[in-house]
C-alpha cells in the first residue's frame, strides 16, 4: 500500500496546486464556479489526507517494516496504543500530521463560511491550499513516509521509551492543531488586506478560529509540561527548552490578539496591531515547526545537509516580508475611527496587557535565538539558561495577573471615582488581605516578596471573578427570580464570551499560583540511602524501605520503595525505577549493552492539594560492574568458541547451542539484577517536596473549560429567529433583538 | 493638552518602555551567557585547570559507565573531531547517543574531566537527522 | 496492480468531485460588491447588538452607573437604528 500512499500524496499536491490557482482566478475574474473548484480542492485534500494517513496507521498497526517509518520507530513489542502514536514521532509521521489537520481544520472553516466574507474566502482558500502545498511538498520531496525498503528488518528500532507516555496520544495532535488553526485567521486576514475588505465581518469570522487555536495549543503546551513533570526524571515543568519556547511564542500572540480584537470590535481601534498579531502568530507558529525539527538551534552550521532548514527559512522570509508588505500598502484603510480617551480605561488597559504579551514574546524570542544571535555577532556561541528569562518574565507576568483582574471591572472610555469604589473595593481588599495573611502566617519576613505578591494578585483576581458572576446572577434573579443554579446557567448561557473569559482568568491566577508557589517554595534533596536509611525534607521522613529490581528481554529495571511519614504518622508509599534498555551495539558486551542503552525514569509521586512529594531514583551499577565484565568476557569466549565450530557441525546445532547460550546470558543477566535486591547497596534519590503543583494542572483545566464556554457556538436557531424578527418586523426595536441575539 | 500631542507624548513613552527593556534585554543576555565550545574549539585553545561548556553530541558508541563515572564523548558539529569526558553526577534522562549535550569540562593532566552534575541534554530534536556518527 | 487501479479510482472520483461546480455553470453570480456589503452591515448589526447587551449587563451588574448607562444606551440604539437603515438601503438597492 506504500505506493498507493505516495501516490495520494502526489495527488494531494497536485489538488492544493490547482485548487490555490482555481481560487486567486475566480478571485480575480469574479467567476464564482472557480471559487467553488477551489473550496471543493480542499474538502478532497482533506479526504486524500485522511486516507494517506490511515494507511500509514495501518502499516504500523501490522508493523510492516517493510515502510521504513515502521522499521524506526515501532517494533513487533510496541504496545497497540503506542504504534497508534508512533507515526509522529518520527519527521515524515508529522509533517503528514500537520497537513491531514490543516486540511481538516480549512474545510471545517470553509464550510462554515460558505455564504460569508465571500470576497475574502478564495484569497484565504489560496494561502491554506498554499501551506497545504508547502508541507505536502516536503512529504513528496524531502521526507517520504511512504519509503519502502526491499530488505526489511525482522524488528523495528520501537519507541524511545521516553516517548511511552499517554500525553503522547494528544499531546502532538493538539499543538499542531494549534499550529494549523493560526494558519486560519492568517489567511483571512491576508485575504482581507488584499481585498481591502477590512471591515467587521471579517474580524467576526477569525476570532472564533483564533480562539481554537489559542485553546488548543494551550492544551498541547500544557500536557507538555505534564509530561516533563511525570515523565522525566528532573523534577520540573518547565526549562525553557527552545522547544517549549517555540509553542509559547505565538501562544502569548494569540492571546494578545483576542483581546485587542474585542477593541477593534467596540471601537474600531487597533487594526494594524491586530492584523501584525494574526500575522505574527501564524509566522511564530511557522518558526515554531521549523525550530523543532530542523537542529538550527544546536549550530549555525549544521544546517543544509540533511534538514529541512532552506524551505522553512524561505516561507517564514515570505511570511514575514509578505505582512509587513500588505500591512504597508493598506495603511489608509487600516486607520482607527477613534482614540484612546483616557489612559484609566478599559481600552488602555487592555492595550497595556497587549503590551505586556508582545514583551514576553520578545523576551522568549530573544533568549531562545540567542545562542544563534550571539554567534552571528561575535562567533563564539553563547549559551543561556532559564536564569536568563527570569528576571524579565516574572515581573511581566505579575503585571499581566494584575491588569487581567482589572480590565473586567474597569469602565469603558472612561473611570470615574464612583465606578472605581463600586467595583474595585472588595476586590483589592481581597488581594490585600491575602497578601497581609500570607506574610503573617510565613513570620512577618519573606525571602520571598515576589511570590506572595504573585498570591496577593491572584486573590485580587479571583475575587473579581467572583463578584462578576455573583452580580450577574442577581441581576438575572432580579428579572426572572430563578433559583440560584438556573440563573447561573442562563447567565454564562447567554453570555459566553464574557464569563469563558472571566472563567479563564480566573484559572489562570490558580495557575500562575501554582507556578509562583513551586518554583519559589521548593524544597528538594539529593542524598544517597541504603535500605533502611532516611532523609528528611520540608519535615517529611523519607525512608528507602527496600530494593525492587526486575528483568526481561525488552527491560531491566530497578527501583525502590519508600515510605513517607510526617511527625510519626504515615504518610504514602512511592516507588521508582529507572528502567534501562538494552543497546544494540555489539561492542558494549553481550551482558554490558543491556546495562548501557537508553535508560528513563518512572518517577514515584505523590500529588496532594497543598504539597507533591516527587522521588526517583539514579542507581548507580558500579558494584554491579566488575561482574559485568566478566560475564562479557565469559560469554563472548563461549560464543566464539560455537562459531569457530560452526562449519564443523550443521546450522541447526550451532543454532541450538547458541540459543542455549542466550538462556544462560539471560538467566545471568537476572541474577546480576537479582543482586540489587539481595546485596543492595546506596543509591542516590532525588527528592522534592513542591507546594501547589497541582494548582498548575487545576488551573489549567479551569481554563480549558473558560475557553470552551466562551468558544461554544450560540445554537443557531436561537440566532435566526432573532434576525427573522428583526427582518421581518421594521418596528422590532434593537433592544428587543439584541435581547434575543444570545 | 490637545489630542494630538497627548498621542505623541505616550508614544514617546511606550518607545522609550521598549527601547529600555530591549536594552536591558541585550545586557544581560551577553553578561549573563557563558561561552560555549564546541569540541574543535576546545582542544585547540582550552587552558589547563580552567572550565568551559562543552557543547555537541554525543559519539555513537561512545558511551561507557565505569562504576560511578560516565565515559562518553562529544562531537563536533562540524570536524571530525570528538572529546572524551569522564562524568560523574546526574545523568538526564533523555542523555543518549546522538542528543545534544552541555557539559561542564576541565582538562586534567590528559583528560577532560566533567563537573559533577554539570550535564544537561537539550529536549530531544526528534526529528534531527542522525548526525552523531561520522 | 491492484494499487495501480485503487490510485485510478481515487484520482477519477477528486476530478469528478472538484471540477463539479465547472461543469453546472448556469448560474450568473451576483455582483460581488453587494453581497459583500450586505453581509458587512450585518456583521456590524451583530457587533452593535452585542454591545447594547453588554451595557445593559454591566449596568445590571453596578459598572456603569444610570447617567453613563443612558448617554451609552442612546448613542448605541442610535448606532444600531443607522445601521438598519444602511441595510434597509442596501438590500433594496
Amino acid at each position: 500500500m506504500a505506493l498507493t500512499g505516495r501516490a495520494l500524496l502526489i495527488l494531494g499536491l497536485g489538488v492544493a496546486v490547482f485548487g490555490a490557482g482555481a481560487s486567486l482566478y475566480g478571485a480575480r475574474t469574479g467567476r464564482r464556479e472557480w471559487v467553488e473548484c477551489g473550496r471543493r480542492s480542499v474538502y478532497a485534500l482533506a479526504g486524500l489526507m485522511t486516507l494517506a494517513f490511515v494507511i500509514l496507521e495501518a502499516a504500523f498497526l501490522r508493523s510492516d517494516f517493510t515502510f521504513n517509518v515502521v522499521a524506526g520507530h515501532s517494533s513487533t513489542t510496541t504496545p497497540t496504543f503506542y504504534k497508534l502514536t508512533a507515526p509522529w514521532s518520527s519527521q515524515e509521521g508529522s509533517l503528514l500530521l500537520w497537513v491531514w489537520l490543516l486540511s481538516l481544520w480549512s474545510s471545517l472553516v470553509l464550510f462554515l463560511t460558505r455564504g460569508k466574507v465571500r470576497e475574502i474566502v478564495p484569497y484565504a482558500t489560496a494561502i491554506l491550499l498554499g501551506f497545504g502545498t508547502f508541507f505536502l511538498s516536503l512529504t513528496v520531496f524531502y521526507a517520504n513516509p511512504f519509503a519502502t525498503t526491499s530488505n526489511p528488518p525482522a524488528e523495528g528500532a520501537g519507541l524511545d521509551p521516553l516517548l511511552l507516555h499517554p500525553s503522547m496520544m494528544i499531546h502532538p495532535p493538539m499543538l499542531y492543531s494549534g499550529y494549523t488553526l493560526l494558519t486560519i485567521p492568517f489567511a483571512f486576514a491576508v485575504g482581507a488586506l488584499i481585498t481591502g475588505r477590512l471591515g467587521s465581518e471579517w474580524i467576526a469570522v477569525v476570532r472564533r478560529f483564533a480562539l481554537a487555536a489559542w485553546l488548543f495549543l494551550g492544551i498541547g503546551i500544557l500536557l507538555g509540561a505534564r509530561w516533563s513533570y511525570t515523565e522525566l526524571g528532573w523534577g520540573g515543568y518547565w526549562a525553557w527548552d527552545p522547544v517549549e519556547n517555540a509553542a509559547l511564542m505565538p501562544w502569548l500572540c494569540i492571546t494578545a490578539f483576542i483581546h485587542s480584537a474585542m477593541i477593534q470590535e467596540k471601537r474600531g481601534m487597533l487594526k494594524v496591531w491586530n492584523a501584525s498579531l494574526v500575522l505574527g502568530s501564524a509566522t511564530l507558529a511557522i518558526i515554531g515547526t521549523f525550530l523543532v525539527r530542523s537542529g538550527v538551534l544546536d549550530s549555525i552550521h549544521a544546517f543544509g545537509a540533511s534538514t529541512l532548514g532552506v524551505p522553512f527559512v524561505l516561507l517564514i522570509a515570505a511570511m514575514v516580508c509578505g505582512s509587513i508588505g500588505l500591512v504597508v500598502w493598506r495603511r489608509p484603510q487600516l486607520r482607527s475611527e477613534s482614540q484612546l480617551d483616557s489612559l484609566l480605561s478599559r481600552e488602555a488597559v487592555f492595550l497595556f496587557q497587549n503590551l505586556v504579551l508582545v514583551a514576553m514574546v520578545f523576551v522568549v524570542f530573544w533568549v531562545t535565538f540567542f545562542p544563534l544571535i550571539s554567534e552571528a555577532v561575535t562567533g563564539t556561541k553563547v549559551s543561556v539558561g532559564p536564569p536568563a528569562f527570569r528576571p524579565f518574565i516574572v515581573p511581566l507576568a505579575l503585571v499581566l495577573v494584575l491588569l487581567s483582574g482589572i480590565g473586567p471591572i474597569i469602565a469603558w472610555r472612561r473611570v470615574t471615582v464612583a465606578n472605581l469604589r463600586r467595583n474595585f473595593t472588595i476586590p483589592v481588599l481581597v488581594g490585600l488581605v491575602t497578601l497581609v495573611v500570607l506574610i503573617v502566617a510565613g513570620g512577618g519576613t519573606s525571602s520571598r516578596p515576589l511570590a506572595l505578591i504573585m498570591f496577593g494578585l491572584g486573590g485580587f483576581v479571583i475575587a473579581t471573578v467572583v463578584q462578576e458572576i455573583w452580580r450577574g446572577v442577581s441581576a438575572r434573579r432580579a428579572m426572572s427570580r430563578d433559583p440560584v443554579p438556573v440563573a447561573l446557567v442562563q447567565l454564562i448561557r447567554r453570555n459566553r464570551r464574557r464569563y469563558g473569559g472571566y472563567i479563564v482568568h480566573a484559572g489562570l491566577a490558580v495557575l500562575l499560583i501554582g507556578v509562583a508557589a513551586s518554583s519559589s517554595f521548593q524544597h528538594s534533596s539529593d542524598v544517597s540511602l541504603a535500605p533502611g536509611q532516611h532523609a528528611v525534607v520540608n519535615g517529611y521522613t523519607i525512608r528507602y524501605v527496600r530494593p525492587l529490581a526486575s528483568a526481561s528481554a525488552q527491560k531491566i529495571s530497578f527501583g525502590a520503595v519508600l515510605d513517607v511519614s510526617k511527625g510519626g504518622k504515615h504518610v504514602t508509599t512511592l516507588t521508582t525505577t529507572r528502567g534501562f534498555y538494552p543497546a544494540q551495539d555489539p561492542t558494549l558486551g553481550i551482558i554490558g549493552r543491556f546495562f548501557n542503552g537508553s535508560a528513563d525514569s518512572n518517577v514515584g509521586l505523590r500529588a496532594g492539594i497543598t504539597k507533591d512529594i516527587w522521588t526517583v531514583i539514579n542507581p548507580d551499577l558500579g558494584p554491579l560492574q566488575g561482574l559485568i565484565s566478566k560475564g562479557d568476557r565469559l560469554f563472548a569466549a563461549d560464543e566464539s568458541q560455537i562459531m569457530s565450530r560452526a562449519s564443523k557441525v550443521s546450522t541447526q546445532q550451532t543454532q541450538q547451542s547458541l540459543n542455549a547460550l542466550f538462556a544462560e546470558r539471560d538467566a545471568a543477566i537476572s541474577g546480576l539484577v537479582a543482586r540489587f535486591k539481595s546485596h543492595p547497596w546506596s543509591v542516590n534519590f532525588l527528592l522534592i517536596v513542591s507546594p501547589l503543583v497541582t494548582w498548575i494542572w487545576l488551573g489549567a483545566l479551569i481554563i480549558a473549560f473558560g475557553g470552551l464556554i466562551a468558544l461554544w457556538p450560540v445554537p443557531a436557531f436561537a440566532r435566526r429567529r432573532a434576525v427573522a424578527r428583526a427582518g421581518a418586523g421594521r418596528r422590532t426595536s434593537p433592544a428587543v433583538a439584541a435581547r434575543e441575539t444570545a | 493638552m490637545d489630542p494630538s500631542r497627548k498621542r505623541a507624548i505616550r508614544l514617546v513613552v511606550a518607545l522609550t518602555a521598549a527601547l529600555l527593556l530591549a536594552s536591558a534585554l541585550v545586557y544581560t543576555s551577553f553578561a549573563a551567557g557563558r561561552d560555549e565550545v564546541t569540541a574543535s574549539q576546545l582542544l585547540q585553545k582550552a587552558k589547563p585547570g580552567k572550565s568551559y561548556i562543552l557543547a555537541g553530541t554525543v559519539l555513537a558508541g561512545s558511551v561507557h559507565h565505569h562504576g560511578t563515572t560516565l565515559v562518553f564523548s562529544v562531537r563536533d558539529p562540524k570536524q571530525k573531531v570528538a572529546v572524551p569526558v569522564r562524568y560523574t553526577g546526574i545523568v538526564p534522562d533523555p542523555f543518549a547517543e546522538g542528543r545534544g549535550v552541555l557539559v561542564t569540562v576541565r582538562e586534567q593532566g590528559s583528560q577532560w574531566i566533567g563537573e559533577q552534575n554539570s550535564l544537561t541534554t537539550k529536549c530531544p530534536s526528534k526529528y534531527q537527522a542522525a548526525s552523531s556518527s561520522y | 496492480m491492484l494499487q495501480f487501479l485503487i490510485v485510478l479510482a481515487i484520482l477519477a472520483v477528486v476530478v469528478i468531485v472538484v471540477t463539479g461546480p465547472l461543469r453546472s455553470v448556469s448560474r450568473p453570480s451576483a455582483t460581488a460588491d453587494d453581497s459583500t456589503e450586505i453581509a458587512d452591515l450585518e456583521a456590524a448589526r451583530e457587533a452593535k447588538y452585542r454591545e447594547i447587551r453588554d451595557a445593559e449587563l454591566d449596568h445590571s451588574t453596578g459598572k456603569l452607573s444610570d447617567e453613563d448607562f443612558e448617554a451609552v444606551d442612546r448613542t448605541l440604539r442610535a448606532e444600531a437604528v443607522e445601521i438598519l437603515h444602511a441595510l434597509d438601503r442596501a438590500r433594496r438597492a
